[in-house]
């Protein structure tokens, strides 16, 4: 839409709908869009993966560097996220430095990853205490049509799925696959009024009051979480988005390891 | 053109009988291939895959400008922003713009200006990006070749396409379309784009060292090769369009009972309805 | 192809589409005596005047011209209303079918409504007004907005109409199609789904020749139970 509000009578149609179970693309409430992912077609990049969910498309690329390891961890690999919320994805993204939403975005996907130990970071050490491998996660936004949070983080899941360590290069090894050992899988659910919906479209999402995202990993446990947007959720909701979240999330692991 | 201190003496990037490294001659392009209308959100797009550069243009306007203050009362502005992304060079690239991000998106935003039709929008921009995903040199061409497509596809009127395309200067041998270790290695490079139907030149930008008689080689390699690259931009915009009425037709002829009643010619009536003069 | 009739050309902008003595129409322009696109579209020719019907493109409001659009801002005298083109319409409150008091326009028309409009003017410098002063005019409620590229608005239209009359007849929906591609339905949610999909049918294939009887076959097959021929 070229308008950036939703027209009362939209909210009155996709809510009027919705409390039938219904949504405007056919959707069930706890049914995500298609995904598709295509992996490592960036040859520039040592792992890559697009995304479409839905008509939203995120394209994720991982550089490998060596570098320093942060003083508190000093034999384990460096995992940095970072997002574009590139101008020609939306009319509403404008060029410029990161704005709350792109870091807020980051640091979501990046907790996910990290807090599922999805990396195995201790085998990614090359001399302790000095060089260690560093991992680039940039995400960049390509077009938006609702649902960045899960797109941004299946493409950054499929990415590290499918990146080398190019370790020849920099003269320490053979190359390797990146240690991939768990599987955390994002699932966003948006509140409309008393409803909530999975994967929520552009226009669900512009009106959505209160937004949650939970990632799980492949044992059903929570690793992240996060809450949006102004309004609430009641406690019996949260309950409700984990166990979705679970659901749902199991249906999409097979996708992103493949 | 970076700073070499050490070519390496083995690395010849063009051998005796005129081969390249990666099998070209002198005046053959890179493999190209271009698709229009590939987002959904951006009022118009384009894909470029050139060499190894893949690169993603997309196309908003005419839009109201902003701020408010940079409007022009009588025309539209033409704003391209070029930018790579991190991933799309071997070394990564911290997000956001440099400088040559910076006059790059000046001197495309300025080849696009000469050809839009900007006084038909006044007090609006038309507002293209560039995206780089993967870089392979020569991107700016590409990338201007990409931007052209979305600009017609988004649907705003040009004079005609803009088509772009670099030649340089490689073991002393004048090369169409130098590649990424062309360009680090070689000793010129030099990047135009040109207005198919006219033959005027609306970007133009040289470094490293031609002479005279080498810059003509070079500009007569890049004027050919803007021809075929201009036929690839055509098709890009027809295929867009075209596949659907192939579509329909293959599905009518397919279907069994009676066969769709002959052409109805909606435009014509359209044509009555039009009694706008808002041809340029 | 197939001969199913005239191949419809489509062209680009800087195409030659005339030589001397062809009038320049519609989206195309003269240069040296001779007559060049001005847009990606589909050539079309009367009585030696050739034009390019744009196959894309934002919509240009013109005078008259029927809209249905959402009111973004409002004034004390004033709304402020998104159309669909670059340039937001001002809706003045002694153009709207109330009697509108200094200060009081939010009791009327808020951020947020939808309303059916007409364009009152377009002046030299594009700048636009709008008008409610017209028996359709009027705030909408219910239903469902659907949006479409401006340009392929003639075709949902048809010609005098009957594209339009046949959408409205099977699917006994009320359909108001504004000129900048935004089409308001309403009726039972079933005819209304059936509806936005024939819509996007005719979108996605507006320049094929053939439409109207393909329009018609989805329908009646929707309506049937069975899908469609055409694209879900």
């Amino acid at each position: 839409m070229s308008v950036e509000i939703v027209s009362d009578l939209m909210r009155d149609y996709i809510y009027r709908l919705a409390s039938g179970g219904q949504r405007t693309d056919g959707r069930a409430l706890d049914e995500p869009r298609k995904l598709v992912i295509e992996k490592g077609l960036i040859t520039t990049a040592e792992g890559s993966a697009r995304v479409h969910l839905g008509k939203t498309e995120v394209l994720v690329g991982v550089k490998m560097a060596t570098g320093e390891p942060y003083p508190d961890t000093p034999n384990t690999g460096v995992l940095s996220t970072s997002v574009e919320l590139i101008p020609m994805a939306s009319p509403t993204f404008e060029a410029g430095p990161p704005r709350p939403d792109a870091i807020e975005l980051a640091r979501v996907v990046d907790r996910g990853i990290r807090e599922s130990k999805m990396v195995n970071v201790g085998r990614l050490c090359i001399t302790p205490k000095e060089k260690v491998w560093v991992m680039f996660i940039d995400i960049h936004v390509l077009d938006y049509d609702g649902n960045l949070f899960d797109a941004a983080s299946y493409g950054a899941v499929a990415a590290l799925a499918s990146t080398v360590v190019p370790a020849k290069a920099q003269g320490v090894g053979e190359d390797f696959p990146l240690p991939v050992e768990h599987w955390p899988v994002s699932v966003t659910v948006a509140k409309i009024k008393d409803l909530l919906l999975v994967d929520p479209s552009l226009d669900e999402e512009r009106m959505a009051r209160a937004r949650l995202t939970a990632t799980t990993d492949e044992n059903g446990d929570i690793r992240a979480m996060q809450k949006g947007l102004s309004g609430s959720f009641s406690y019996d909701e949260v309950k409700r988005v984990i166990e979705t979240s679970q659901k749902v999330g199991r249906g999409i692991r097979p996708l992103l390891q493949s | 053109m970076e700073d070499i201190e050490h070519i390496p003496k083995e690395l010849k990037l063009i051998d005796e009988n005129g081969v390249r490294l990666d099998g070209r001659r002198f005046d053959e392009l890179r493999p190209i291939r271009i698709e229009a209308g590939v987002l959904g959100r951006a009022d118009g797009s384009a894909y470029v895959e050139w060499g190894g550069n893949k690169v993603l243009a997309a196309v908003y306007g005419p839009r109201e400008a902003h701020p408010r203050h940079l409007q022009d009362p009588a025309r539209a502005l033409v704003q391209c922003r070029y930018n790579m992304a991190p991933f799309s060079v071997s070394d990564r690239k911290r997000p956001g713009p440099d400088r040559r991000s910076v006059e790059i998106s000046k001197v495309i935003s300025e080849a696009f200006s000469s050809v839009i039709f900007k006084e038909q929008f006044p007090r609006t921009s038309v507002d293209i990006f560039i995206e780089v995903l993967q870089a392979d040199a020569g991107t700016r061409c590409a990338g201007l070749t990409a931007a052209a497509v979305a600009i017609a596809d988004a649907g705003v009127p040009m004079k005609d396409l803009v088509t772009s395309c670099a030649s340089g200067k490689i073991g002393g041998v004048v090369c169409l379309d130098l590649n990424k270790d062309e360009d680090n290695f070689g000793e010129a490079d030099c990047p135009m784009a040109i207005v198919p139907r006219t033959g005027e030149i609306v970007l133009l930008q040289m470094d490293g060292h031609l002479t005279y008689d080498e810059f003509q080689k070079a500009m007569g390699l890049s004027i050919d090769a803007a021809k075929r690259i201009y036929d690839l931009q055509r098709d890009a915009l027809r295929r867009r369009y075209s596949t659907t009425v192939d579509e329909i037709l293959r599905e009518a002829a397919a279907a069994p009972a009676p066969s769709p009643a002959p052409a109805e010619v909606a435009f014509d009536s359209q044509l009555d309805d039009l009694g706008r003069e808002g041809s340029p | 192809m197939e001969g199913k009739g005239p191949v419809r050309q489509i062209v680009i902008p800087g195409e030659s589409v005339g030589g001397p003595g062809v009038k320049p129409g519609p989206g195309t322009f003269g240069e040296g005596g001779k007559v060049y696109s001005a847009h990606l579209g589909v050539l079309a020719e009367k009585d030696g005047r050739v034009s390019v019907i744009p196959l894309s493109g934002r919509y240009i409001p013109e005078p008259g011209d029927a809209v249905v659009g959402e009111v973004v801002d409002v004034g004390p005298s004033h709304w402020l209303v998104d159309i669909n083109s670059p340039y937001p319409a001002p809706l003045h409150a002694t153009e709207s079918p109330w009697h509108v008091e200094f200060g009081d326009t939010t009791r009327f028309l808020n951020v947020g409504d939808a309303i059916l409009a007409h364009v009152l003017s377009v002046d030299e410098a594009k700048k636009v007004q709008l008008t409610m002063q017209d028996r359709e005019a009027r705030r909408i409620e219910g239903g469902q907005l659907v949006e479409v590229s401006p340009t392929k608005v003639p075709r949902i239209i048809g010609k005098e109409g009957s594209m339009l009359d046949l959408l409205k007849e099977e699917t006994e929906c009320r359909i108001y199609v504004g000129q900048n591609g935004r089409i308001w339905l309403d009726g039972a949610d079933r005819d209304t789904a059936i509806a936005v999909r024939a819509i996007r049918l005719i979108e996605e294939q507006a320049q094929a020749h053939g439409l109207t009887e393909a329009v018609r076959e989805f329908l009646e097959d929707a309506y049937r139970g069975r899908e469609g021929r055409g694209p879900a």
